[in-house]
């Protein structure tokens, strides 16, 4: 229904203007939390459930405290001395455009196999979960273990960084 | 007749929505099962904040309340009251939007998780595929509200608890996962129905539950380890310890929103114990194929109320655990013991029905479990217990 897609791109769009526009920044923090959640919901419509279900889990249950954990534990739950706005917006506006086009262009790329908006409702692709592991244990399972090692560089890291700064205040 | 009594609260469903215009009748459906939910289970709530204060009264070699109503039974209900009448004081400086909404995002948060679970055949709100995971993700936001209490309190003990609340939270959600997972793995399935299923089989009377394999059985206990935490029920409640913080991420509310805490916390266990027991206790099947005839929404709620009964016997026994030994064990001891837990279950599945696969298991676990404790105790300088009595 074209309704509950409209109500929850406002719901997402609101989030992430309200992410960058408000002062405090624990209010951003969770006016961040709204957008993914509204990404989530977004999901749930499209009947990706696994997807939907992944981004609540990491994104509203991890990322989420994570970024308030940062936030908290650095200085900026002060409000800012010098404004919101950073100087040297015109380089951001430029990437974030470049970003925008690059997806925009891989998703309308993708939709060519779908129907068009007139069409009958082909085989839409469905994505149970055993679809989803069947994939990355057999076709995706070198990209699965390249982000395994990721993860792993990114813990030992978190690891290093963290007792370093113990051995250092020795 | 025995199948009807088993049907009894589907059946009633059926005919009330039966009384409405067929086009009405889905949505009233679903409107009748989420009033079912939010009538019964605060009414759980309830009689387990009765049965803890009694509980514990009693573990502690007192009576509990017992001037309200005979034996204290209207407790819940003075309790209620006092609560709704109680002043509602929010601090100056509180950040007055999120300390509103943190409570109420708690409550309605904690409620979905029920949509899930499977409290009787046929019982089940909705039937998701991934049922469990959209569970995980629901508990994961909870996670969300203590930060917001604690954070907007604008008060140096309750953002002390909440930190230590959600470090707690985020730890013992990786074992969590882990031990869900090995069940799922033997499933086949994320789909909660399909879980109580396939154990809904009995050999000689026996169940074929999933506690009644060593794999099975290690994954409960860590299972049972992280919910406890993941609730912050004692012997993991620093982050509301009475006695060192005031009262955590919820000192400075007062009232009814302290109750909805209070109602999220127990619903919230509530709801994991049925979890627990729909992933190991065999959910809604009975104990002995003999008992077949008793309707499974009561063995489903006499098992949760039972999990209710050993937490409450939990906090009254064990001493509180300190934050870094908290952290310690989840991370060192918990963890790693869900990961071989993992790799078991593969052995269990792989090894094919038999005797051997009963005696390689359980000595794989067993032995995991005394090197990995006796080395951590070495490391931590622990010995032996000594006990020192008074003379």
């Amino acid at each position: 229904m074209e309704m509950i897609f409209y109500g929850l791109a406002a719901l997402t769009l609101a989030g992430g203007l309200a992410a960058v526009l408000l002062k405090n920044t624990v209010h951003c923090a969770l006016a961040l939390t709204v957008a993914f959640a509204g990404l989530a919901f977004q999901f749930l419509e499209l009947d990706a459930q696994f997807a939907g279900f992944a981004q609540i889990l990491v994104y509203v249950g991890a990322v989420a405290i994570l970024v308030v954990f940062a936030i908290l534990l650095t200085r900026g739950s002060e409000t800012p001395m010098d404004g919101v706005f950073s100087r040297t917006w015109l380089a951001g506006l430029a990437i974030a455009a470049a970003v925008f086009a690059v997806l925009s262009w891989a998703v309308l790329g993708s939709t060519r196999a779908l129907p068009g908006p007139g069409g009958a409702p082909a085989a839409t692709p469905t994505a149970t979960v055993m679809q989803i592991g069947n994939a990355l244990m057999g076709r995706y399972v070198l990209p699965l273990e390249i982000v395994a090692l990721l993860l792993t560089a990114a813990l030992i890291g978190a690891v290093i960084v963290a007792m370093h700064e113990k051995a250092g205040s020795l | 007749m025995i199948a009807n009594l088993d049907q009894i609260f589907v059946l009633l469903k059926q005919f009330v929505i039966g009384l409405l215009p067929a086009s009405w009748q889905p949505a009233a459906g679903v409107v009748l099962c989420v009033v079912a939910i939010i009538c019964v289970f605060p009414a759980l709530f309830a009689i387990t904040v009765l049965l803890e204060r009694k509980g514990l009264g009693r573990m502690q070699n007192r009576y509990g309340p017992n001037r309200v109503g005979i034996f204290g039974i209207l407790q819940p209900v003075a309790d209620g009251i006092k609560s709704l009448t109680k002043e509602d004081l929010v601090p100056l400086s509180a950040d007055a939007v999120v300390h509103f909404i943190a409570p109420v995002f708690l409550v309605v948060v904690v409620f979905m998780g029920y949509a899930v679970l499977p409290m009787g055949r046929n019982m089940t709100l909705v039937h998701l595929d991934a049922a469990l995971l959209f569970y995980f993700a629901i508990g994961a936001s909870t996670e969300l509200s203590v930060f917001m209490a604690g954070w907007s309190s604008r008060n140096k003990y309750s953002l002390l608890g909440a930190m230590r609340a959600v470090a707690q939270m985020i730890s013992y959600e990786v074992p969590l996962l882990m031990s869900s997972v090995a069940v799922v793995m033997i499933t086949g399935s994320l789909s909660l129905d399909k879980i109580v299923a396939a154990q809904n089989q009995y050999t000689w009377g026996l169940p074929h539950w999933y506690i009644f394999t060593p794999w099975g059985f290690a994954g409960f206990v860590m299972f049972a380890i992280a919910a406890t935490a993941e609730t912050n029920r004692s012997p993991f409640d620093l982050p509301e310890g009475e006695s060192e913080l005031v009262a955590g991420y919820f000192t400075e509310y007062s009232g009814f929103k302290f109750a909805e805490f209070f109602l999220g916390e127990y619903v919230g266990m509530l709801s994991i114990s049925g979890l627990g027991t729909t992933l190991f206790l065999g959910g809604w099947s009975a104990p002995l194929a003999v008992l077949g005839w008793v309707p499974s929404w009561f063995w489903f709620f006499s098992k949760i109320m039972l999990s209710m009964c050993v937490y409450i016997w939990l906090r009254g026994t064990l001493p509180r655990l300190r934050q870094d030994q908290l952290m310690n064990f989840a991370w060192k001891f918990v963890l790693p013991l869900t990961l071989l837990n993992l790799f078991v279950t593969a052995l269990w599945r792989f090894m094919g029905d038999g005797w051997e696969r009963w005696v390689v298991c359980s000595a794989i676990l067993v032995l995991a479990y005394v090197v990995m404790g006796r080395t951590g105790m070495h490391r931590d300088h622990l010995g032996a217990r000594r006990y020192r009595y008074a003379d």
